[in-house]
């Protein structure tokens, strides 16, 4: 057991926090409100390597863990949770998979652009009538002369409408359920693949959620990302980490709205003191920090079980569910402790308790997180 | 050849947040955290910037100060210098600026017996710990450099032989041209540092760490001992009164206000 960070993942805060402090956190409240997503933030984000934290310099990455990647998530997710979330999608959801599954010559042709930012990923599995339920998969994919034709449509794509590179499941064999999606890199432009409707969300609003639609989108047959059949391994495999990214989001809002409470709580003065003087306040303050920090826990555990190979599914899907609901309450009780002004967009937790609910949803719900958990333990 | 550029750099507490203890009048270390400089940062963005363009630069960055030092070396090179060098030693401890920069000029002359020639040392223009602006003009004297102080603009020649730079000065600025080798101290209208980025945290770290033997200073002039100069004592400055907004409608009326108030503390 060690419970102290590495001296590399301490700069790796140091870093994300004077970065966040300085580029994002002015931004936040302008591009939620104007729905705009950040290009700017992220070619910053690319030029100081935020964008490959957790895979090796030999493939253009920064060479760090998945704590330094948790970290980079959460501290961005502090001051504006659409930064977070899409540096979380691009590297858990398209980066990842395509690591992991891919071939040496995939790696090689995607990688470098994508760790160094040069190109947004984004991960395509979700649709109309099946979102974790996967087997439900519409989208269809046929190899028709050395060719893959993809017919189908995503919803809910998080970096949709600026990513250049998507992992696409889509359903090669009907009759074999889940064994029969496979897995597909598709690039931005690829003849017959198009961006359909942005959602206007509650939520994280500066972050891009679109549509992708496949109108016999064609796609050469090396795009095929591990074997035929292997598509349902692919997702599974890819949401597992995903949920870390997300659980480091939650984990940065939580902290987020609790930080600019304390702020809050030392400045306003009601019947005579500073509500940071009250105790029925002090006592919520006290609970929600210890919630805030076994969150942490559970996420910095589940990264560090995948930094070392350990089966982390059934913790990351803890660390999901623990960090959600915790950015869930925390924030409900920041705008409380805010009163009135709480509930205005003159102060940022309004923002941060409507950003923190997804993080109860997207990448599997938490009742889905339960599911998992539960499985892991009434398993034979 | 690579260009060889030192920057000197000092670990420092965050003026920000501390504090000093009234009775004994010394600083409040304790849970303050260590930061660099503010224009050491400008002095390392300044050999960065050279970098960036002249990727054969290779940089230097020499600290003098406790083990806890390195981890300013750790952002140093992090944010793209190639190696550190601490010289951390108990008996250059309590130095005042005399004695810091013999202490620095013998790492500097060590690191030349190692490396040969440098072409240029950026240091900051002080420390906002002492601000005594005094260890960068001792150590150029020392090594015989020219030096610059207080560079609010550089530029350099394509052949990195020759460099310009704008000196600010209370009621204007001075133009100097100076060959290298040179020193420069540097301010932070000269530049807006850059941020660590992750593959300098992940990466390779020359980190090393010299003590008073392995530089080779005579101990007699380093140290607490030694420093013909020493603390008399440490104060918060008592803050100003707040000052009083006089308000009227009319330009009368507030004149009146004044007279009012002046009258009432007795100051006319």
């Amino acid at each position: 057991m060690n419970f102290q960070l590495t001296k590399e993942q301490e700069f790796v805060r140091k870093l994300v926090r004077e970065f966040a402090t300085n580029e994002v956190e002015p931004l936040a409240a302008d591009i939620d409100k104007e729905h705009r997503f950040p290009v700017e933030t992220v070619e910053k984000m690319a030029k100081y390597g935020m964008l490959g934290v957790p895979f090796p310099a030999e493939y253009g990455g920064a060479g760090g863990d998945h704590i330094s990647y948790a970290i980079t998530v959460e501290e961005l997710s502090r001051v504006c949770a659409s930064t977070g979330v899409i540096c979380s999608a691009h590297t858990s959801l398209c980066c990842w998979p395509i690591f992991n599954w891919g071939n040496e010559e995939q790696k090689k042709k995607y990688l470098p652009d994508l760790l160094s930012g040069k190109k947004l990923g984004a991960f395509g599995l979700t649709e109309p009538n099946a979102g974790t339920d996967a087997s439900g998969q519409q989208t269809r994919a046929e190899l028709v002369d050395d060719k893959w034709i993809l017919n189908g449509a995503k919803v809910f794509i998080t970096n949709g409408g600026y990513a250049d590179v998507f992992v696409v499941m889509a359903m090669t064999d009907k009759k074999k359920g889940n064994h029969g999606i496979s897995a597909f890199i598709v690039e931005k432009g690829d003849k017959g693949f198009s961006i359909g409707k942005t959602e206007d969300k509650m939520g994280i609003c500066a972050s891009s959620t679109t549509e992708l639609i496949f109108q016999n989108c064609e796609i050469p047959a090396d795009r095929l990302l591990g074997s035929v059949g292997d598509g349902f391994k692919v997702a599974m495999s890819t949401l597992d980490g995903g949920r870390i990214g997300i659980a480091s989001q939650a984990l940065g809002i939580a902290q987020g709205a609790f930080d600019v409470t304390v702020e809050y709580m030392n400045a306003r003065k009601q019947f005579g003191k500073k509500l940071s003087q009250m105790q029925a306040l002090q006592f919520g303050m006290a609970d929600l920090k210890t919630k805030i920090e076994a969150a942490r826990l559970l996420v910095y555990r589940a990264a560090d079980m995948k930094d070392k190979h350990l089966p982390y599914g059934e913790a990351a899907a803890m660390a999901k569910l623990f960090a959600a609901e915790t950015a869930m309450e925390v924030t409900t009780k920041c705008v409380q402790y805010h009163g009135g002004y709480g509930y205005t967009k003159d102060y940022p937790v309004e923002r941060m308790m409507r950003d923190a609910k997804i993080t109860e949803i997207y990448e599997g719900t938490s009742e889905v997180q339960r599911m998992v958990i539960a499985a892991n333990t009434f398993k034979k | 050849m690579a260009f060889k550029i030192i920057v000197c750099a000092k670990q420092v507490p965050d003026t920000n947040v501390i504090k000093i203890n009234p009775k004994t009048g010394t600083l409040i270390r304790d849970g303050v955290p260590s930061i660099l400089n503010h224009d050491d940062a400008n002095a390392l963005e300044e050999a960065l910037k050279i970098k960036d363009k002249h990727p054969d630069t290779h940089i230097t960055v020499i600290s003098m100060g406790p083990p806890q030092a390195s981890d300013l070396l750790f952002e140093c090179i992090a944010k793209g210098a190639d190696e550190g060098i601490l010289v951390s030693d108990r008996a250059v401890g309590g130095s005042d600026t005399w004695a810091t920069s013999n202490t620095l000029e013998a790492a500097v002359l060590k690191w030349v017996k190692e490396n040969g020639p440098y072409d240029m040392i950026f240091a900051g223009r002080q420390a906002i710990d002492g601000d005594t602006a005094q260890v960068g003009p001792q150590l150029a004297e020392k090594l015989g450099l020219p030096q610059v102080t207080y560079v609010e603009e550089f530029q350099i020649s394509d052949d990195l032989k020759e460099v310009t730079v704008k000196r600010q000065l209370e009621d204007g600025y001075e133009l100097i041209r100076v060959q290298n080798p040179c020193m420069l101290t540097t301010i932070k209208e000269l530049n807006e540092p850059r941020y660590m980025n992750m593959k300098g945290i992940f990466g390779a770290k020359d980190i090393k760490v010299w003590n008073a033997k392995d530089i080779e200073v005579d101990l007699t002039k380093v140290g607490l001992e030694a420093s013909p100069t020493n603390v008399f004592r440490s104060f918060t400055p008592a803050p100003k009164g707040k000052g009083v907004v006089l308000e009227g409608d009319t330009e009368k009326e507030v004149a009146k206000n004044l007279l009012i108030n002046l009258k009432g503390k007795h100051v006319i």
